[in-house]
Parts: C-alpha cells; structure tokens; sequence
C-alpha cells in the first residue's frame, strides 16, 4: 500500500470528522444553501484540471483537462453567485423593516 | 528559513485554502454570519485557482484561460436563475462536479496506462465509476426537476436485479483491469457501464424522494472529487471533497429520517409501486369546502396561524401571494409562523428559500420539531399545497405506505385549512384522512389565486 495513499486517507478522515461536526450545526433553514456552497467548494478540482490541461502530456489528456476546467469552474462561479443570492435573501422581521 | 519552491508555495496556499473552506462551512451555521462564509470560501477558491496557475509544469495557457472564461460565461447564468429553479440548478451542478472529477480521472489514466499500479488503477476504478454514475444520474434528477422527464417512478418487473448487475459489471470490468492493465479496451467500456448505471439509479426514483437523491449524488459528487485527490495525491481535493461528500451524507440522513425510510428503500424500494394497492380502496367521503370570504372570516378571527407550505406552492408560484397574506393578517396582529417539514419541497430547505425569497422573515420559519409543540394552541393551520407530510395515516395507521414517518400535526389545531386544486391523492398516491375530519375545511383552486382572494377580502373587511 503507497506511503500517498496513509497520508491521503489521514487527511480525508480527519477533514471527513471536521466537515461532519461543522455541518451537522448548520441549521435546517440554510440546508439549501448549504447544498450550494459546498458544491462551489467542491468544485476546487478545477486545480487538478488546470494541471491536466496545462501540462499538454497528450491529446486528449488536454481535451479532457479543458472540458474539467470549463465544468468545474461553471459551478465554482456559479455556486458561489447563487449562495451570496439566496442568504442575501435571508432576513429577520427587524432589519426586514430598516 | 531557506527558499521554498514554487511548488511548496503552492501547497501552502492550499492549505490556506483549505483552512478557509472549513470556516466558510463554520460560518454558514446561523444566516447572522452565513454571507461570511461565502466571502471565505471565495477567497479560498481564488487563492487556490491562483497559485495553481504558478505551477511550473504548466506549458500551455491559452486553452486555460479560454476554459476558464467559458466557465465563467456557463456559471453566472447558472449563479442567477430564479429561486423556483434552484433544485433542478443544483442537480445540474452536481453533474457538472461529477463530470469534471471523471474527466480528470479518464485523462489520467489515459496518461498513466498501461503503466498503472495495481492500486493506482483501484482508485482511479472507483473515482472513474462512481463519477460517471453521479454524472448520469445527477442530469436524469435535473431533466425530472426540470419537468423534461416525466416524475412519477418509472418502474418495471426485476429492475433492481438489472440495475445491480449493470453496476456489478462496471465493478468487475474495473477489477480485470486492476489484474490485467494490459486490457485498455476494456476502460471505455467500464466508463460507458458506469454512465448507464447512472439512468437506472435515478429513472426509478419518483419527484417526492427528490429530497433524498438530490443530497445522495451531492455526496457521490463530493466522494468522486475526494477519490480524485487519492489518484492525484492532491490533499486540497481530499479535504474539499471530504466536506461536500459529508454534506451530502448527513443531508441524506435528515431526508431519510424525516420519511422514516432507509437509503436503500429510497434507492431501490420503487415507492411509486407501493401506494397503488394502497390507493386502491379510496371511497367517497364527504368533505367540508369553504370559499375564500369564509376562510378570511375565520383567519381574522384567529390569533394564531401556522402556514404549513409544500411543493404545490412551489409550483404555483405563491410565495408571494403567501406574503402578502403573511402581512395582511400580521397587521391585524395575528401571530403567524411556518410549519416546514424537511422533506417539503423537491430539496433539502426548498421551502425556506422561496419564504425568504417572498421577503418573510426568517425567524417565523419554524422546523417541524418546533413547531409541533405549537399546534394545539393554534387556531388555524393553513396546508398550501403540502400532502403526505400532514397526513396522519403516518401517526396511526399501521397497514399505510407511510406509516412512521414523521409528520407536522396539523390535525391538532383548531380549526385546519387546506388549499388544495381536487381531491385527487397526493404525489404518492395515499389517501389523507385530514381531509375528512370536522375541523378540517377544504379550499378548493389553485393555491396562488386561492391566497390571493384571501388577501383581498382580508384587506376588503378591514377598510
């Protein structure tokens, strides 16, 4: 078993607890916002596919690498836009009135 | 401290990145701080695709910049469409996700074969597989949220035993070549049974259980991102991906214990099947109607009202008209909150977004747990369009498709009012016995014209 894969399951592990704590105390009313926040954190592999892209090792490495960059970073930009929409919506009954 | 090299400057960003992700989730726990958390988040997400632009092996840009401009160009549109749309935008964005990890991970085989380690060629198996299934199946969610495929279940005779033998092959296929690399052919072919699986697991899966699937591919989108950054020894990924893939699982849970179902009864139960016999025996029961300056005559006379929405407002577009009768009966200084139930809605918290959209403050949504303590000093509960998550059949009837699953008791308010289009059975089917109860008056039309005449002998007896 590769020393890179102890040290990557480490990591999922602990951030898999961190994310399961922290998330488990956003409240019910933000569960769709949540749902998009995370898909626009998520869509941090679009680092992995500037890579594939950029290194041009092959045809269609970089083809694929391209098609990642555009899909990943549609939901980073995307997702963040439509997170900072919906919790600018979010109001309570005070500063609704101001 | 001697120099660091590029790349370990990176890396250290990525952490800061990563650092940043986590607080942005932190932040999001109360709406006070919430917009914090995507300013973070941002700023991680940007810090991250910077430095990666400073990675020395990259050779080429230009292709980059136009993806990432093309990106941008599919993004904001996709960042800007109407509230009602935000469950079918978010089932597109968990395909985009999936389809991005796959991508990367077919390209890095393709570099790597047919030199792949035996434990390489497991993981990039399990990231490529598990991608291409989100991906399918995350735009099957889309196209049924969109309305462009049909909602209802669609289901046939030993679908679940296809269904799983379809996965088991792309399994095996991904397992002969973790013992024979030499067979690259085979690596499409697996790519092509994954993506089919995709349809099979979400074609049988009807729009009630949305909810459900919709927060389970959020966690396969989160996992395949996470797989990838085992393939690519990439931590920033892992960790991202950890956090999406763990929103997504706990998300799941709450959807499923708020249905009293387990995943692979949502996965597989076909619940479309069920509620047919079920449905079968459903007699002609005499019910009480009301019209519109009936059922305004008995809200201005309450002092309590709980407002329990449901997908039928969302597809009537009558959050709106629902706020306009929120301040019309608040100016009477009636007490009015909202009953949601976690389930209401197409997607996890649907309901509170096109409450908030509509300008009601958030502090009058209220979660079923909360409110529930409040329905028997409630004098009137007003059902908007929400079926099965008010049926009491789920408290007391044990022989019922939907007996255990937690439900808003509107039945113990005072007097019960329900905007419904007919007496036709709800989404799944069941018939509900709220309906026929004393207390219980019928609104017979469509809940935005319904609320709307409401609204206007509400203003009509005050002036």
């Amino acid at each position: 078993m590769p020393s890179d894969f102890i040290s990557n399951l480490f990591v999922f592990i602990l951030a898999g607890f961190v994310g399961f704590e922290v998330i488990k105390r956003v409240s019910p009313l933000l569960h769709t916002p949540l749902m998009s926040l995370t898909n626009a954190l998520d869509a941090i592999v679009v680092v992995a596919a500037i890579i594939i892209a950029g290194r041009h090792e092959t045809m269609l490495s970089t083809v694929l690498g391209i098609i990642a960059v555009g899909a990943s970073f549609s939901n980073m930009v995307g997702g963040f836009l439509i997170t900072d929409r919906m919790l600018r919506m979010f109001k309570t009954g005070k500063s609704k009135k101001s | 401290m001697t120099g660091l090299s590029p790349q370990q400057l990176i890396d250290l960003t990525y952490i800061v990145a990563a650092v940043l992700f986590i607080l942005s989730l932190k932040w999001l726990s109360s709406p006070v701080t919430a917009r914090h958390g995507v300013l973070a988040g941002e700023i991680g997400a940007a810090l991250a695709v910077g430095a990666t632009l400073f990675n020395p092996e990259l050779v080429q840009y230009r292709w980059i910049v136009i993806a990432l401009i093309i990106g941008a160009g599919i993004g904001v549109p996709l960042g800007m469409v109407h509230m009602t749309a935000v469950p079918q935008r978010t089932a597109l964005s968990h395909a985009f996700g999936a389809l991005s990890a796959t991508m990367i991970g077919i390209a890095e085989y393709y570099v790597r074969a047919p030199q792949v380690t035996k434990f390489g060629m497991v993981e990039i198996g399990l990231e490529v597989i598990i991608g291409s299934l989100t991906f399918t199946g995350s735009l099957i969610a889309a196209g049924k949220l969109q309305e462009i495929l049909p909602q209802r279940p669609i289901t046939y005779r030993g679908q679940n035993i296809v269904s799983l033998s379809v996965l088991g092959t792309a399994v095996v296929l991904a397992l002969i070549l973790v013992i024979h690399p030499a067979y690259m052919k085979l690596f499409p072919a697996m790519v092509g049974v994954a993506l089919f699986f995709g349809v099979l697991l979400v074609t049988p899966i009807g729009g009630a259980d949305m909810p459900t699937v919709i927060s389970l591919l959020n966690s396969y989108a989160g996992l395949s991102a996470a797989l990838l950054g085992f393939v690519l020894n990439s931590k920033v990924l892992v960790v991202a991906g950890a956090l999406d893939g763990s929103s997504g699982f706990i998300l799941s849970v709450i959807m499923c214990k708020a249905m009293n179902r387990s995943f692979t009864n949502v996965l597989f139960g076909a619940f479309g099947q069920e509620q047919v016999a079920a449905a079968g025996h459903v007699e002609a029961r005499p019910v009480h109607s009301a019209t519109a300056d009936e059922a305004a005559a008995i809200l201005a006379a309450a002092n309590k009202v709980v407002i329990v929405p449901g997908y039928g407002m969302a597809v009537a577009q009558a959050q709106h008209k629902v706020r306009e009768l929120y301040d019309a009966l608040a100016k009477r200084g009636i007490d009015v909150k909202f009953g949601i139930h976690p389930v209401a809605g197409r997607m996890p918290g649907h309901m509170n977004v096109l409450l908030a959209e509509a300008d009601i403050p958030y502090d009058k949504l209220l979660d079923m747990d909360v409110v529930n303590g409040e329905f028997p000093q409630t004098d009137v509960a007003l059902v908007i369009g929400a079926n099965d998550v008010t049926n009491p059949a789920a408290r007391n009837e044990t022989g019922s498709p939907i007996y255990g699953m937690p439900i808003l008791d509107v039945d113990k308010a005072r007097t019960v009012m329900v905007i419904k289009r007919s007496m036709s059975p709800g989404f799944a089917g069941i018939d509900n016995p709220l309906y026929y109860l004393d207390r219980t008056l019928m609104l017979f039309g469509d809940a935005k014209a319904f609320v709307g005449d409401i609204v206007r002998e509400l203003g009509g007896t005050h002036q």
